[in-house]
């Protein structure tokens, strides 16, 4: 049998996924970036346009501002959850970390039709409320930036709890152990021993929630219902509302700008190879 | 013993059935080198994490010179700890590790300079003071360990099998630097291994456990020379053992019978006539002779070469397999397997075993 060079053997292996990416993914969105530029005539109108809009700059505002809001209620959530999993939990390890996959397996759909069910004005949770006599009016729990905040950090938390739960989980107790017999209480321990150490998970959850937030669609075209623009729905407005596609192509370049941005801001403070590749 | 630094007393502690620690008692004396000796699941780290306070005692009692502090939290404790994996503080470097036992104790800045720089040229490690742990080789972060544990000058030092990692020549030589730094500063050092050469070189008393149970204590020459059980002599170096009816005693004299072999043995225990007892010989104190040359005829089975000792196991017709250690340098006969030999013993060698 012939022996194949590595190199080749190597590229043979990530081919079959590397084609699928260049053909499904990466040529159509240079296709999103030649329409940007040409519909509907040849030149850079429609980012003069976009730039001239306040509308679009409402719209990218509230996208930034659910992101860090979403990622800021995920880390602080998740941080819990990971911390409690991992250092309490021994014997239920494996059915926390379970419950806390689990809702992957049902979709975003279902999950932020739920959250309607829940917060709508005669939702349970308004019917709750009022029944125990706490409030007299529905409050407004959805079709606002709080519904949709609501849900997505529902939707991101996994995310967010994923990336630390490893890190922690890669922590040795000794550490804490050594801390206190230098001297150092639980609470001094945990701070400048343990949590540095969390923070390459920290890092790597909030970049997850915060580049999918900024991108995301369902959660907050339903829990906003379309009072809360985030500028995916925008995208999505201006083309299948106003066949404007010069103008939401341009959007959308302008998100994976940003996004981009965003990634080579977190660059220069962290790690990003270890944030997102060794989750270390 | 003089007022004990450190007593612990009736510990108890059981994980479900298992008893990690059953009933055990210990005093360390101030300045002592006390090694906890035993196999894994012997109780040995959990004695030491009790001490250190890291696991509660279902019940007993530690006092640290007369006061107890059962219940006080690991950290008001006063005790340096050193890690299996060393633990040092991966986002901090050298330098800050050392310094954290003063800082989180609020010491006056130029005190934590001093007292830093002075525990890193106790370990020879001044050069070293900015480098980050990961930068460091396991001897030196076992080195950075000691000095962060020794920098506050803590009442008594607690080392948990410390050199484990390392590899063997490294160890050897820091057994004989911890055994030095043991002397000079004049510490109490508790010291947990399951490495008997590491036990035996270094500490002043060794304590061996089993099944979460004192088996034996002592310095170790005692315990090595005058094992009180099984378990101990096999445990700490090896031994060969013969199970023998007593035939009668006269003063110190053993006489005894081993299948069809007569021997006499001096004792300083007191044996019953008809009992059976069972002996302890270590290898090194058989001698291999030529055939007749000693009082047992045997053969050799097989031959373990290792420098500066030769491994012989040879097998005598009724009393089997038998362990011999003989010095390479120092030989009238080369065994090879097959070869017919004798073998024999001064009548002081083999140990009478208490129990079994």
């Amino acid at each position: 049998m012939p022996r194949i060079n590595e190199k080749v053997s190597y590229w043979m292996l990530v081919a079959p996924a590397l084609a699928i990416m260049v053909i499904f993914y990466i040529v159509p969105v240079l296709g999103i970036w030649k329409i940007a530029f040409t519909e509907p005539e040849t030149g850079v109108a429609n980012f003069v346009a976009m730039a001239g809009s306040n509308a679009v700059k409402t719209s990218f505002i509230i996208t930034f501002r659910v992101a860090a809001i979403t990622t800021i209620g995920c880390l602080i959530l998740g941080y819990i959850v990971a911390y409690a999993i991992s250092n309490f939990a021994s014997k239920f390890t494996p059915l926390m970390v379970a419950l806390v996959i689990l809702p992957f397996w049902v979709s975003v759909l279902i999950r932020s039709f739920s959250w309607i069910v829940l917060l709508g004005r005669s939702g349970i949770v308004n019917d709750t409320l009022k029944g125990a006599g706490l409030i007299d009016a529905p409050l407004r729990l959805m079709h606002n930036e709080t519904g949709v905040l609501i849900a997505m950090i529902h939707v991101m938390l996994p995310f967010a709890i994923l990336p630390m739960l490893t890190n922690m989980r890669g922590i040795s107790g000794a550490y804490v152990q050594a801390a206190r017999s230098l001297g150092a209480s639980e609470w001094t321990a945990f701070r400048q021993v343990y949590f540095p150490q969390t923070m390459p998970g920290v890092m790597s959850g909030a970049l997850l929630v915060f580049v999918l937030s900024l991108g995301f669609f369902v959660t907050p075209a339903l829990l906003g219902g379309g009072r809360v623009l985030m500028i995916s729905e925008y995208i999505t407005y201006q083309i299948q509302e106003f066949l404007n596609w010069g103008l939401g192509s341009a959007l959308s370049v302008a998100l994976l700008i940003a996004t981009a941005l965003v990634l080579l801001i977190a660059a220069r403070f962290v790690n990003l190879r270890s944030a997102l590749l060794e989750r270390k | 013993m003089a007022s004990p630094i450190l007593s612990i007393s009736d510990a108890v502690k059981t994980y479900g059935d298992t008893h990690a620690l059953n009933q055990v008692n210990l005093d360390v004396a101030e300045g002592e080198f006390l090694t906890l000796l035993g196999p894994s699941g012997s109780g040995k780290t959990t004695l030491l994490s009790a001490i250190a306070g890291f696991i509660k005692m279902d019940s007993g009692k530690l006092t640290l010179r007369a006061e107890d502090i059962t219940n006080r939290p690991p950290e008001h404790r006063d005790f340096g700890m050193v890690f299996q994996g060393y633990a040092l503080f991966p986002t901090m470097t050298v330098r800050e590790n050392v310094a954290f036992p003063l800082k989180v104790r609020k010491k006056p800045s130029s005190e934590i300079t001093k007292r830093v720089n002075e525990a890193l040229e106790m370990v020879q490690m001044g050069a070293f003071a900015d480098r980050m742990p990961s930068q460091l080789s396991g001897g030196q972060q076992q080195r950075i360990a000691l000095a962060r544990a020794m920098s506050f000058s803590p009442q008594v030092l607690l080392l948990d099998e410390p050199l484990s990692a390392l590899d063997k020549k490294l160890r050897a030589d820091l057994q004989w630097e911890l055994k030095a730094l043991h002397n000079q500063l004049g510490v109490t050092f508790i010291y947990v291994t399951h490495d008997q050469d590491e036990a035996l070189s270094m500490s002043d008393r060794i304590i061996i456990l089993k099944d979460g149970g004192i088996q034996q204590q002592g310095d170790p020459n005692t315990l090595y020379n005058r094992p009180r059980n099984k378990f101990v002599a096999d445990f700490l170096g090896k031994s060969n053992f013969i199970d023998v009816t007593v035939k009668g005693q006269t003063n110190s004299t053993l006489h005894c019978t081993a299948q069809d072999v007569a021997f006499d043995v001096e004792t300083d225990t007191t044996n019953t006539t008809g009992d059976t007892v069972k002996l302890a010989l270590r290898p090194e104190r058989l001698k291999l002779g030529a055939p007749n040359e000693e009082f047992l005829p045997a053969v050799v089975k097989q031959v373990s070469y290792l420098g500066e000792r030769c491994q012989v196991i040879v097998t005598h017709k009724t009393l089997g397999e038998m362990l011999v250690s003989c010095p390479t340098w120092k030989t009238d006969i080369t065994p090879v397997a097959g070869l017919t030999v004798s073998i024999g013993w001064e009548p002081d060698a083999p140990v009478v075993l208490a129990d079994n």
